[in-house]
């Protein structure tokens, strides 16, 4: 176990590397001087070497990402341009919005894409199985940014029931914070459920093929036991893998539901910074993101072992 | 790994007829599948004809019409500045097409040649690549795409290349795990016995091997590609106002959801309906092209 913890950690060393560079390399991208372009048009010369000073950027390229990755790991991800704040602080406090809202939306897919997967694959064939296909080829071509303006046009237009936009704190109105993460929640959840469907659903027939399967239905235990208690565990060491990989879809996810409820989360985050071209506020979401990323999917591989010891000893 | 992407990834498999063939077949053989090859055209002939389809100019305010209900004039009614809808919807079409084709030849022309590479040479060349390619998977592809967009600006055309950068890492790892499944077939090792060159190997003989794929995950790319562009253009870092593109027509749509909620319908079932059909064909062809997969049925 602690061999192959040490394997996936190392594996993950070159790949961090790598998000680094292109993060680091994204500034490389600005057209023109990028002194001038954080200073403005109207900037005096003054202000301009100011700048290039305080961003070193005057120093040869590899100094500056050493410069840059040396910061890093101080915890420093620069200053927003634009609230003079630290990066880490602005996504200290964007950030819990968006955990709940993506933990909410996952709770939402893995219930509905297990439990569609599950169904159509024991009745696979059948018109339920079509059915279930079918919402899940809906889920996966549906933009979210749409299903979120029709849910906000029949719940919080037509029938008035549900709030539109907004959050409330969760620890000041848990209620209404419940109430008003609802939509956006079940609008992403449904988006992703699709893919989760379809994987849970050939994990199960795949599953369900096996001897041991047969074996268990031929010495008389209920059906319900045979999918719940034998299929589905083993179905679930993929689901466990593709969750972790979904949330990388479920962030992409949060930027376009956060913008539809003017949720002032994470997402939010990102694109009022892409307008007010803050770059070091770009940069360090998008390494946060990352890195999140890959973390999760080491969890999800350690969780894998964890469940399958044929995989710890090899 | 691509589901992270959001870009469906195909399955691996070895073409047992005509590929060209049996995709053509497997399509006219499924109504929906000819459904929806009759949406993806309808876009085409849309984005072609926009000028002479359009009923008015895209960009012409009506002040005497403003948020108008559909009406025999204006068959999806008019926008906040009276514009009319059904034409900015056709003209719309162009970013989405153009989104579509664009960035998947980009992923294409890149992903392929560096994940063939990849595949066949193997060793730390290989190794430094998949490295390459975690990295880029681990950056979602619209928030990747979205921040690309903040340093180059904002339009169509940097949207359109931000998405093809980002489809490249799923063109990368289907080519080389392609390449790999075949590197050591054997004819592929006595084309190489008898003196072919290493090039020539792979373009020759390995790359025909794995098209059907290839075609399976372009077409599912585009489906990606068509909300992608729509995502980036809603969020305002796509197509720029006053050009029509079906993503900024509900950007300003969501403002005038009590008012005008028709300005919400149509282009949004534009988008659904585009990257549904470009689902439907891609999965049709996969199931024609993978014989596993349609075992599987999945």
């Amino acid at each position: 176990m602690l061999r192959f913890l040490l394997q996936r950690l190392a594996l993950m060393v070159p790949t961090i590397f790598f998000v680094s560079v292109i993060v680091f390399s994204l500034q490389q991208l600005l057209p023109g001087d990028p002194a001038l372009t954080i200073a403005g048009d109207e900037a005096s010369p003054a202000v301009v070497a100011e700048i290039r000073a305080k961003y070193h950027l005057d120093d040869p390229l590899p100094l500056r990402y050493g410069k840059w990755i040396a910061g890093l790991a101080h915890g420093d991800l620069g200053f927003s341009l634009r609230t003079q704040q630290p990066v880490t602080q602005l996504l200290a406090q964007k950030v819990p919005v968006t955990v709940e809202l993506a933990t909410l939306a996952m709770a939402v897919a893995l219930t509905f894409g297990v439990l569609m997967g599950v169904v159509a694959a024991i009745w696979r064939g059948s018109a339920v199985d079509y059915i279930a296909r079918s919402i899940a080829l809906f889920g996966i071509s549906m933009p979210s940014f749409w299903l979120g303006i029709l849910s906000i046009l029949l719940f919080s237009v037509k029938w008035r029931v549900l709030p539109a936009s907004g959050s409330v704190s969760l620890i000041e109105d848990p209620i209404e914070n419940l109430r008003s993460m609802i939509m956006p929640a079940t609008v992403l959840g449904l988006v992703v459920s699709g893919v989760i469907m379809r994987h849970t659903r050939s994990a199960m027939i795949q599953v369900l093929s096996n001897d041991y399967v047969r074996t268990a239905r031929a010495k008389g235990l209920a059906e319900r036991t045979v999918i719940f208690v034998h299929a589905l565990r083993n179905a679930a060491l993929p689901i466990i893998t593709l969750g972790a990989l979904e949330f990388g879809q479920l962030l992409s996810g949060t930027v376009l539901t956060e913008t539809v409820f003017s949720i002032p989360g994470f997402g939010k985050l990102v694109v009022d910074a892409v307008f007010n071209r803050d770059y070091a506020v770009v940069q360090g979401a998008v390494l946060c993101t990352a890195v999140v990323f890959l973390l999760l999917n080491l969890f999800a591989d350690l969780a894998y072992a964890f469940v399958n010891p044929r995989l710890r000893t090899q | 790994m691509s589901v992270a992407l959001g870009i469906r990834q195909v399955g691996i498999g070895a073409p047992r007829q005509s590929p060209a063939w049996l995709a053509v077949m497997s399509l006219a053989r499924q109504p929906i599948a000819i459904l929806a090859a009759i949406v993806v055209l309808t876009v085409v002939v849309m984005a072609a004809g926009a000028d002479m389809l359009a009923p008015f100019d895209p960009a012409a305010a009506d002040w005497s019409a403003l948020r108008e209900a559909p009406s025999r004039v204006h068959l999806f009614g008019t926008d906040d500045l009276g514009r009319d809808i059904l034409s900015r919807m056709i003209h719309g079409a162009r970013a989405s097409l153009l989104a579509s084709f664009v960035s998947v030849s980009i992923a294409f022309a890149v992903g392929v040649p560096i994940g063939l590479c990849s595949g066949y040479l193997g060793g730390v060349v290989d190794g430094a690549i998949m490295r390459f390619t975690d990295a880029m998977l681990a950056i979602p592809a619209l928030i990747f795409a979205v921040s690309l967009a903040a340093f180059l600006g904002p339009s169509l055309i940097n949207a359109v290349i931000a998405i093809g950068v980002s489809a490249i890492p799923v063109f990368i790892r289907l080519s080389r795990a392609q390449a790999l499944a075949v590197k050591h077939e054997e004819y592929v090792e006595a084309a190489f016995v008898i003196g072919n060159p290493r090039w020539r190997l792979v373009l020759r003989h390995i790359l025909p091997n794995i098209v059907p794929a290839l075609i399976v995950q372009a077409t599912l790319t585009m489906a990606f590609a068509v909300i992608a562009e729509a995502s980036l253009s809603f969020l305002g870092v796509g197509q720029q106002p006053p050009a029509a593109s079906w993503g900024n027509m509900l950007a300003i749509a969501k403002n005038y959801l009590e008012e005008a909620p028709w300005m919400a319908i149509w282009p949004g079932a534009a988008i659904f309906l585009t990257g549904l059909s470009f689902n439907l064909l891609g999965d049709t062809l996969q199931d024609a092209l993978d014989p596993r997969s349609r075992a599987r049925g999945a």
